[in-house]
């Protein structure tokens, strides 16, 4: 058990870095701390996988320091790291039954045997494994043996960390719910700092109490689910959490108000000057932008999109695409048609950061 | 051209794949084929093809039975699931071969490629090997190739499946504007009912290699004519529920007895089973309005604006959809409250008896 603190860790495979893009993690701070869970989200290429294998000692970062509580472990090898990792794939012993596998993590730690088989049947009992702890694993279905490779993981009560890499990967997408509530269960029960890698949302928001969305090499925000939609702190974060994602809108900003496409809008707060030179923009969620019969600025419909229990509007405001959100009650809709921002959720941006306003 | 399927049905190894599947589909639609793993899309679109021969029924393409004709004499392009590009070729030759085979001339495959790169914005990644593409950009060379081929029987056998969902949502956007422009019937398979209300047009839902429905995509979603096509078109699953109503009660299997109300208020005595979409079942929602059912939470998925809050109810695990972004934990104790009017009732066929009635007035 410990907390997890980087300080001003980054990496380039490539030697010495020039400039910032030659980093595949640019340098970050932040402290994971004990017994909470967290996920690293972002696209392929984003350096979340480079900051798992630093946390985890398979990648020697180039610049900063990794403490465990406070020992430097920067150097340390992966084994003198005390931490738990479940791969995407099952990695088990085929020959074993399942309750040898549980406790192989712990035999080789020459833990006491009733101990062992006090912790094996209680992680068991957790994943919905006891009923096969005699059966050999070999002509277990993939789920069971990625099941086993979680239990492998998790089995350890006194490891620094447990790091997941994708882990549910190879489950059938029915089921991958029972795995999802097993994983939170078990983050419950444990008390243990939990890392996990995806590139899907819905697996990182409904696993962490906070995510870190990363993109191009830097961690973009660090947040809770509610954080990551309401309040966007990158565009990046706004294009990607959230499908469709956020509209960004290019726009000029003075006190509570933007002007946008030869249009004004109210916002939820005062800004102040925005320096001259930085791409402003105001970004609002589909959600957030209505059609309406009353006030709002014009928009031509482009396209409906009926998706069942909820409709969405493609426009275009001036010449920005757009896409919104169609009141239920909301009969015809011609190709005129008029669009409301919710105010208090109505962002604002300068060069893809969103500016603080202050209560207006 | 108009292609039809006669009452077509394949058969392997004494294994019905297809059973007596007609349809018709016209030029310039978009007709889109949903259904789980193996339930015979692929199988439906390669007969469509002209890949497979059909071991009952016939195939006519604008009145003309084609059903023995080879498919290279077809005019048809198929996309598949995985990116398939020839890879030694540029991303130039890979969606200009088509052409080649054909034997078109050298300034018409120029500019037909190039319109082709254009539209499926590969302009700038033409001399390019499919090693040097990203997943998204080689299945563009792909449906690029399709679609230079002017064919006028496009098939696309899931083709963002293996996609991440930031550019899956591109491409399905842009996808059925691009082949509208052509004329051709296009045809689309999915698993995703989110995929196929977002495209819209014609759907048809497959399950066991048979067609459950056909009809305007939104429609079929509202008002889906049986327990397999409300199955097949619900994502998460159908929240199901057997009951028996007999004069003001309905009774659950396991003896519990409940009021009928709202819609069930007016429902013939018999056995039914009930389904109920995840947004029409809220957690903690005891609305008089409302059937109520305590359970435990499993768990709570959030995907970005909503959460899906899977609920152990006894008789199962059900979904329950709450805007915004919310955490009910794991073993919590819920209640789980159904709006019956929005509700559909089959019968012991599996037949519609009584669409909700949300859809009635919508």
């Amino acid at each position: 058990m410990a907390r997890i603190r980087l300080d001003g860790i980054a990496h380039s495979y490539a030697g010495k870095p020039e400039s910032d893009r030659d980093y595949a993690l640019k340098p970050l701070h932040h402290v994971w701390e004990q017994g909470q869970a967290y996920a690293l989200l972002g696209p392929s290429g984003c350096g979340k996988t480079t900051l798992l294998n630093i946390i985890s000692g398979l990648v020697i970062p180039s610049e900063g320091h990794l403490y465990f509580d406070d020992v430097d472990v920067t150097q340390l090898p992966t084994e003198k790291r005390n931490i738990a990792q479940v791969f995407q794939f099952p990695v088990i012993y085929d020959t074993m039954t399942v309750a040898q596998n549980l406790a192989f993590p712990l035999k080789n730690r020459r833990m006491d045997k009733a101990l062992i088989d006090k912790r094996v049947s209680e992680i068991a009992q957790m994943l919905d494994l006891n009923r096969d702890l005699n059966r050999r694993a070999r002509g277990l279905t993939a789920d069971a043996k990625q099941k086993i490779s979680l239990g492998r993981g998790l089995v350890r009560a006194d490891v620094s960390a447990v790091l997941f890499d994708e882990p549910l990967t190879v489950i059938d997408p029915a089921l991958k719910w029972e795995l999802r509530s097993k994983l939170k269960s078990v983050h419950r029960a444990l008390n243990l700092l939990m890392i996990y890698v995806t590139h899907d949302q819905i697996e990182a928001l409904t696993f962490a109490d906070k995510v870190v969305v990363m993109n191009d090499g830097r961690a973009v925000q660090i947040g809770t689910p509610a954080e990551l939609f309401e309040r966007p702190d990158h565009t990046f974060v706004g294009y990607f959490i959230g499908s469709p994602g956020m509209n960004l809108l290019p726009a000029s900003v003075a006190g509570t108000r933007a002007r946008v496409e030869g249009g004004e809008i109210q916002l939820g707060a005062a800004y102040p000057a925005l320096p001259s030179g930085k791409r402003v923009q105001i970004g609002v969620r589909p959600d957030y932008a209505v059609l309406t019969t009353g006030a709002g600025l014009p928009v031509k419909v482009k396209r409906i999109a009926d998706l069942g229990r909820k409709r969405l509007a493609y426009v275009s405001l001036g010449g920005q695409p757009l896409v919104t959100s169609v009141p239920p009650d909301m009969g015809s809709i011609g190709e005129d048609a008029k669009v409301a921002f919710d105010a208090k959720h109505t962002l604002v941006y300068a060069d893809d950061i969103r500016v603080e306003g202050t209560a207006s | 051209m108009t292609l039809v399927l006669d009452h077509v049905g394949l058969t392997e190894a004494g294994v019905p794949v297809i059973s007596d599947v007609t349809l018709s589909l016209d030029p310039g639609t978009l007709n889109v084929l949903l259904g789980p793993t193996l339930a015979g899309k692929t199988t439906l679109m390669r007969l469509m093809a002209g890949l497979e021969r059909p071991t009952t029924g016939r195939i006519l393409a604008s009145g003309r039975d084609v059903t023995k004709l080879s498919v290279r004499r077809r005019s048809v392009a198929m996309v598949y699931q995985q990116f398939v590009n020839y890879p030694s070729l540029t991303v130039f030759e890979n969606i200009a071969s088509p052409l080649r085979v054909a034997g078109v001339g050298q300034s018409e495959i120029d500019s037909r490629v190039a319109e082709a790169a254009r539209l499926l914005r590969l302009d700038n990644l033409l001399q390019r090997l499919p090693a040097q593409l990203s997943g998204g950009q080689q299945q563009r060379t792909a449906i690029a190739r399709a679609l230079v081929k002017r064919a006028e029987l496009v098939l696309l056998d899931e083709p963002l499946a293996n996609l991440d969902y930031k550019l899956r949502e591109e491409l399905r956007e842009e996808l059925p504007r691009i082949f509208a422009q052509s004329g051709a019937i296009l045809v689309y398979a999915t698993t995703e009912p989110t995929e196929a209300l977002l495209l819209g047009g014609t759907v048809m839902t497959l399950r066991e290699g048979r067609i459950t429905q056909v009809g305007p995509t939104a429609l079929v979603y509202r008002q889906p004519a049986n327990i397999d096509a409300a199955r097949v078109f619900s994502d998460p699953p159908l929240n199901e529920l057997a009951i028996k109503k007999s004069g003001p009660l309905i009774a659950l299997a396991s003896g519990r007895t409940l009021p009928a109300i709202g819609a069930l208020a007016n429902l013939a005595d018999g056995d039914y089973l009930m389904g109920c979409r995840a947004d029409a079942v809220a957690v903690n929602n005891s609305d008089p309005a409302r059937l109520t059912f305590p359970g435990k939470v499993a768990v709570t998925e959030i995907s970005g604006s909503e959460s899906f809050v899977r609920v152990d109810v006894g008789t199962g695990v059900w979904v329950c959809l709450s805007e915004g972004v919310h955490t009910w934990e794991p073993g919590e104790n819920v209640v789980v409250g159904l709006d019956v009017n929005r509700a559909f009732l089959f019968d012991a066929a599996g037949s519609l008896a009584v669409p909700p009635k949300m859809a009635q007035s919508a």
